[in-house]
């Protein structure tokens, strides 16, 4: 076995940069495995979140990440300790990397109390430290990054924040207003575009003039990267952060890549594309696939092993499905749980005038002091 | 002393800046213009790019950013430069403020002050003449403060600032350049009027006047014209809209047992109606004498023409008008 390899991405496209990243990178065995795992984790994960999903068992919104891990995991290697994260309603894998374990996450989506949020924010609400959010609303969270980075510039960090969006998002006014922003202030923002193709049942070319997102924050300095690949993701959030970390203001990065499945559990994903694409997305960039093949074909790892950790993240998720099964809702006297920080008044009236609840403070507020 | 309200709310923020580090004002024209309404007069040259930042006019770009410094640790003030342009940015007001300390289980809170002018101005017309007090208190998540006089704009902007939570606070261009007695207390850095919390304005027996910001002017102005005829009216000053201390506002109907609401904003869904409502559903009811009565901004767009204008908003003729049909006085 080989303990270290290299490996050619796919070229970047650049805009308004002279240099961009290596497109030869190197990869350790040890990274490998990780990356391997992660991508699979969350790959099981969001079959068991469908699959849950399917039986009743979570409600409401679900979005899933299948066929786009290689973009946070690949983030998520090149982030330091204190970087931040933002990102859309697609959010489990993000959930997971940023510290999250799988049970914690099927039992947000199952709405049960050893959810990462008590039940109380579902598929669209997780949160951990330096990691910001799920949001419900289309191009909210790009401005809300700029200002986390904002935040870690005031504070005298070279921290960054990684803002993550749709290609549907690409298209919200706000963006534009949070890159103006960003730009003529500097901030340490990565304005990142999961191109997945289409922004629900809307492709690109039908929603957007410039498909080429990796432009469009004109002024500010922008790459291309092929988000099937998490080694180019890596490499370039690494430039990225290192562009950002150092004081040069913002930049764009448009990861292109591939949702499996339809837009959310409602949408079957087959109106607005065939199932050949689908199918040759899946035989020919699929990101475990081609990162398993790299694995063997260099000797980073035996095939042996591979199926080992298959099996052990086979076995992590059915445990977490079991616990997300399992677990009771929170009880009605978190109904009115930190709706405030420091709630002046503790009645909280309920559906009727003769219901008065009481508020109650649990969570660690961590602006709080 | 004599306080404007004007500097009663620059030395609020100029003492908090001073007192935490982490407080900073953002929003169009703070900086280097001295604030479009000179509220942040001499701010920037005090405390310099960092703490006291120009946007560029993009309410949505800017409320968000300041919203993501507060989830970053941060004390942000965000300045709308009246209130009418925060509905280019609600949805940061609403959805990411308020809402986020509740959807993360208690673990991300938003200390953020949301700030500006609210209410009509005099002659700007439609667009720029609302008040926004019953939009922003009917949202769990956030409180709502709504200064009238020097004291309480500069007691209620301090404790905003150091609350940890997402506040907006609903101040008024017509008063900011009012000049109110204030006492060596409210002078002092310690200063802070507690969110949450109504002061009796005057005290009367006949009947109650409930009011916020401007309004309570209105109602000091309708108390005295009917002092003059022998009906003492007690003034509310609710002074915050959310939580709004209903208690206070019951004690009083408790002692006259008549009730009247008085605002700036529109009548329906509005300020009044929730008071109205709080009186009529619960045991106030019975402490009641005759029905309890709004009075209201006019249900129309505000007017230009000053005619038209002047009688788009409730005057204190108009609540002495009111006072005396309850009170059955002719």
């Amino acid at each position: 076995l080989n303990t270290e390899a290299s490996f050619d991405t796919k070229p970047f496209k650049l805009h308004k940069l002279e240099e961009g990243p290596s497109t030869s990178v190197t990869l350790s065995r040890q990274d490998a495995l990780k990356y391997y795992k992660d991508m699979q984790m969350i790959r099981r994960m969001e079959t068991a979140a469908g699959n849950l999903y399917k039986e009743k068992i979570i409600r409401g919104f679900c979005h899933l990440y299948s066929g786009q891990e290689a973009c946070c995991v690949g983030m998520r290697a090149s982030m330091r300790s204190y970087d931040a994260v933002i990102t859309a309603y697609r959010a489990h894998g993000w959930t997971y990397m940023m510290g999250v374990d799988p049970a914690g996450v099927l039992s947000e989506l199952t709405g049960r109390s050893t959810g990462c949020q008590r039940g109380k924010g579902g598929s669209m609400h997780m949160y951990i430290k330096n990691f910001y959010g799920g949001n419900g609303i289309v191009g909210a969270q790009q401005p809300l990054g700029a200002g986390v980075a904002l935040a870690l510039k005031y504070q005298g960090t070279d921290g960054v924040c990684l803002t993550l969006y749709g290609d549907g998002a690409a298209n919200q006014g706000q963006l534009y207003e949070a890159m103006n922003i960003a730009q003529l202030w500097k901030l340490p923002v990565i304005f990142i575009c999961e191109n997945n193709g289409y922004g629900m049942g809307t492709s690109v070319d039908r929603a957007s003039a410039s498909t080429n997102y990796y432009t469009r924050g004109d002024y500010v300095p922008g790459i291309w990267v092929d988000g099937m690949d998490v080694l180019a993701v890596r490499e370039a959030t690494r430039f990225a952060i290192d562009h950002c970390a150092t004081g040069k203001g913002p930049m764009v990065m448009e990861v292109v890549t591939y949702r499996y499945s339809g837009h959310s559990m409602s949408d079957p994903g087959t109106s607005y594309r065939s199932r050949d694409e689908i199918q040759e997305v899946r035989q020919t960039r699929d990101p475990i696939t081609g990162f398993r093949e790299r694995l063997l074909s260099t000797s980073l790892a035996t095939a042996e092993e591979l199926k080992d950790i298959d099996q052990e993240v086979r076995q992590v998720i059915e445990d977490a499905v079991k616990r997300a099964k399992a677990d009771k809702e929170i009880g009605l006297e978190e109904l009115t749980a930190d709706i405030s920080c420091n709630p002046i008044d503790t009645r909280v009236r309920g559906v009727t005038a003769f219901d008065t609840l009481t508020h109650r403070r649990l969570g660690p507020a961590v602006n709080n002091h | 002393a004599q306080l404007t309200v004007r500097d009663a709310l620059n030395s609020a923020i100029d003492e908090e800046m001073e007192r935490d580090e982490r407080v900073f004002i953002l929003g169009e024209e703070v900086a280097q213009y001295d604030g479009a309404y000179k509220i942040s007069r001499g701010l920037w040259k005090k405390y310099g790019d960092k703490r006291v930042i120009d946007t560029p006019i993009t309410e949505m770009g800017f409320a968000g950013i300041a919203t993501g410094a507060a989830m970053g640790g941060l004390r942000p003030i965000c300045e709308f430069m009246t209130w009418n342009f925060s509905m280019q940015a609600i949805d940061h007001v609403i959805n990411s403020a308020a809402k986020t300390f509740y959807m993360s289980a208690g673990l991300v809170n938003v200390p953020i002050v949301f700030r500006g002018p609210n209410g009509a101005a005099a002659g700007v017309a439609a667009q720029h003449s609302q008040c926004f007090g019953a939009w922003y208190s009917h949202c769990p998540g956030l409180k709502v403060v709504a200064p009238y006089s020097a004291e309480d704009a500069k007691g209620l902007l301090k404790a905003a600032i150091r609350d940890p939570d997402p506040v907006v606070c609903l101040e008024n261009e017509i008063m900011y350049g009012t000049a109110f007695d204030v006492s060596d207390e409210v002078l002092s850095k310690d200063f802070i009027v507690p969110i949450g919390k109504a002061k009796i304005e005057r005290v009367g027996k006949h009947i109650t006047l409930v009011a916020f910001s401007r309004a309570v002017a209105t109602c000091l102005d309708a108390a005295k014209e009917l002092s003059a005829i022998g009906i003492e009216a007690e003034v509310v000053n609710l002074r915050s809209l959310r939580p709004l201390d209903f208690d206070t506002v019951m004690e009083s109907v408790k002692k006259t047992n008549h009730l009247v609401s008085v605002e700036h904003g529109w009548p329906q869904s509005g300020v009044g109606a929730e008071i109205v409502s709080r009186m009529v559903e619960g045991p106030g009811f019975y402490y009641l004498d005759a029905p309890p009565v709004r009075v209201t901004g006019a249900d129309i767009p505000m007017p230009y023409a000053k005619t038209l204008e002047d009688n788009s908003l409730p005057q204190g003729k108009d609540v002495v008008r009111v006072v005396k049909k309850i009170l059955n006085v002719q």
